[in-house]
């Protein structure tokens, strides 16, 4: 209670984050991922396809190799294939899949929580309708119903899970901007003459977009984890493609003789989901004042 | 309170009226022609005229939408596509296990989410990182992996429990205690894994509602009084984080069906969920719309429950909406 206050501001922030340790491991873990997937070709096989004598080569334990004397870090799967090439070529579909659903879903939830905390009357309470009624209405169900009308592709996942992602962001924005909007400086700019669009995009959206990170991080998270959901039902990315939803899929019928196959992929998986989970928590507490001094550690 | 109940069962009403609305529309909205797989390729365009009138396909879309509307809520759901059977009795059946196994999850998952919440908030703090490692482990796990590793430890490793369905093979022949046996061993794995999952997420809100509580003042002035530390705990601390966390029961529902969804699919339990995933996987709409009206259903009541429960425990609610 008696520690003197951090410093105000940005900077802050940053160095409380730099402090924290869940930070920490959830940016080093997603930097990592990242890293192998861009440099894929560089760290594994090159070819998640690749194929050679499947009977010789098929299932192969961790850490095994094989008569070609390839070594296969993680084994291979019923069809021969490295298992750590399927990985981090999946880990790119997953980042990006994930990535680019939740650079829709914040669009989205961006300008809904923004018009409909800055303008008051029946656009706003229709806006939040919307909202809440989306949030009612569980996400998987949406999804399934969406794959269901449509062929699965990697194109379709991304705009379903963004189309089914923004509310929460949409939540938080229109809280800060409705907090924001009262605020002198905001008087101020009205007061200059700024078009009501302009005070709101200029002055308004950038003090309001710092929580958004932490939605956005929780948000990559849940996306990557409902990517490989829907590819393990086999309705998101097609197989031969590799995602970590659909080697999971394809470990499932060989749980027995060859669990590594399945294995690998979920613990990637979860690896990722909680690196994401901890950096948004963290970034949460660096925000928060209240929490700060209880929570960051 | 019973205004407020009111209006959260006028908004309920309002949510699943929004989901059958947009379930009509997306379907409506969907490549391809419905009567066109129905009757196959070899179908001449009379035929298919033919159909489409006796379908109500041939109307407008506001006038198909009303029909549509009205049959459902007579119960007249149609029949599933790929097994002919009638939907209502299809999803009839399918809600009470699902039912079963959801809030029984959710019974376990928030009782021991709670405990482990509650614990954490008042532990060391090397405790404490411990466990929200494994909460957010818990809480970062896919349901079908998590249900995959345990069917490979508990049935192939372990010889101990069913890996899917409900009942074993022989059940009907079975009665009394084994029967029940029975039934509790195939609702053993699944109802874990949902539970596992959901103990991550509540625990994780119980710490955070625990934590914001006991920074209040009158949880100072309680323990300036000489409370003891349970007792501070439990009169003062609990009853107050009580509120946001039923409020949050009632919002993670969305989530929990999300992965009853996953959990039903892996273990073939034979819930809504599963049939919902079968029903898509073989373009099976009238079952898929009414899956996805069922579901709709279920969450906004539970949500009501929810706050019935809010309006019980908060007395703010519970005297009259002026003091909200």
């Amino acid at each position: 209670m008696d520690r003197p206050a951090d410093p105000p501001g940005t900077a802050g922030i940053v160095t409380r984050l730099l402090r924290d340790r869940r930070a920490g491991f959830g940016a080093t873990v997603l930097m990592i991922v990242t890293l192998a997937a861009a440099a894929a070709p560089l760290v594994s096989g090159g070819n998640p396809a690749e194929q050679h004598d499947i009977v010789a080569t098929r299932f192969l334990p961790p850490l095994a190799t094989d008569h070609a004397g390839a070594f296969h870090p993680l084994g291979t799967d019923r069809f021969g294939r490295d298992l750590w090439t399927r990985l981090v070529y999946g880990a790119r579909v997953s980042l990006t899949v994930g990535g680019l659903a939740v650079l829709l879903s914040v669009a989205i939830g961006v300008l809904v929580g923004g018009v409909a905390g800055y303008r008051s009357g029946p656009v706003s309470t229709l806006l939040l309708a919307v909202t809440d009624f989306a949030l009612a209405v569980p996400r998987v169900v949406l999804l399934l119903l969406l794959a269901a009308l449509t062929q699965p592709s990697a194109a379709l996942v991304i705009i379903v899970l963004g189309l089914t992602g923004w509310m929460s962001v949409a939540r938080l924005v229109h809280g800060e901007v409705r907090s924001l909007a009262a605020r002198p400086f905001v008087e101020g700019a009205v007061a200059l003459g700024l078009a009501r669009g302009r005070v709101l995009i200029r002055h308004i959206l950038p003090n309001a977009l710092t929580p958004v990170i932490v939605s956005a991080a929780l948000g990559l998270g849940n996306a990557i984890m409902l990517e490989a959901g829907l590819s393990f039902l086999g309705l998101g990315v097609q197989p031969p493609t590799p995602s970590w939803g659909n080697m999971i899929a394809s470990g499932r019928d060989t749980l027995v003789n060859a669990p590594w196959v399945a294995a690998a992929p979920g613990v990637a998986l979860v690896l990722v989901v909680v690196a994401c989970t901890l950096l948004g928590d963290a970034v949460q507490d660096s925000l928060d004042p209240t929490r700060r001094m209880q929570t960051a550690r | 309170m019973l205004a407020h109940l009111g209006a959260r069962a006028l908004a309920g009403a309002l949510v699943v009226a929004g989901v059958v609305t947009l379930t009509f529309l997306l379907v409506h909205a969907a490549p391809g022609d419905p009567v066109e797989r129905l009757l196959g390729p070899t179908a001449t365009a009379g035929q298919l005229a033919a159909q489409r009138r006796a379908l109500g396909l041939d109307r407008s879309l506001p006038a198909q939408y009303a029909i549509w509307v009205g049959r459902f809520a007579r119960g007249d759901w149609g029949r599933s596509i790929a097994t002919g059977r009638p939907v209502r009795a299809l999803l009839g059946d399918a809600v009470p296990p699902t039912v079963l196994l959801v809030a029984s999850s959710l019974a376990l998952s928030y009782l021991i989410g709670l405990a482990v919440g509650a614990w954490q908030a008042g532990a060391d703090p090397r405790v404490d990182t411990a466990l929200s490692v494994v909460t957010v482990t818990l809480f970062a796990l896919p349901g079908y992996w998590l249900g995959l590793m345990l069917v490979m430890a508990f049935t192939y490793a372990a010889h101990w429990l069913p890996a899917f369905g409900a009942t074993g093979i022989a059940a009907d022949a079975l009665s009394g205690w084994s029967r029940l046996a029975d039934r509790l061993r195939h609702l053993a794995l699944p109802l874990t894994t949902l539970t596992l999952i959901g103990i991550g997420g509540a625990a994780r809100f119980a710490r955070g509602a625990m934590r914001d509580v006991r920074s209040q003042p009158f949880v100072t002035t309680a323990e300036a009084k000489g409370l003891t530390s349970f007792q501070v705990t439990r009169r003062h601390v609990a009853r107050n984080a009580l509120i946001p966390l039923v409020t949050l029961l009632g919002l993670s529902l969305p989530a929990l069906f999300s992965g009853a969804v996953f959990v039903e699919a892996v273990f073939a339990w034979p819930g809504v969920g599963r049939r919902l995933v079968e029903a898509v996987q073989a373009r099976d709409y009238p079952v898929v719309m009414a899956a996805t009206v069922v579901t709709a259903v279920l969450v906004v009541a539970g949500n009501l429950l929810a706050d019935v429960a809010v309006a019980w425990i908060d007395p703010r609610i519970r005297r009259g909406p002026r003091a909200s």
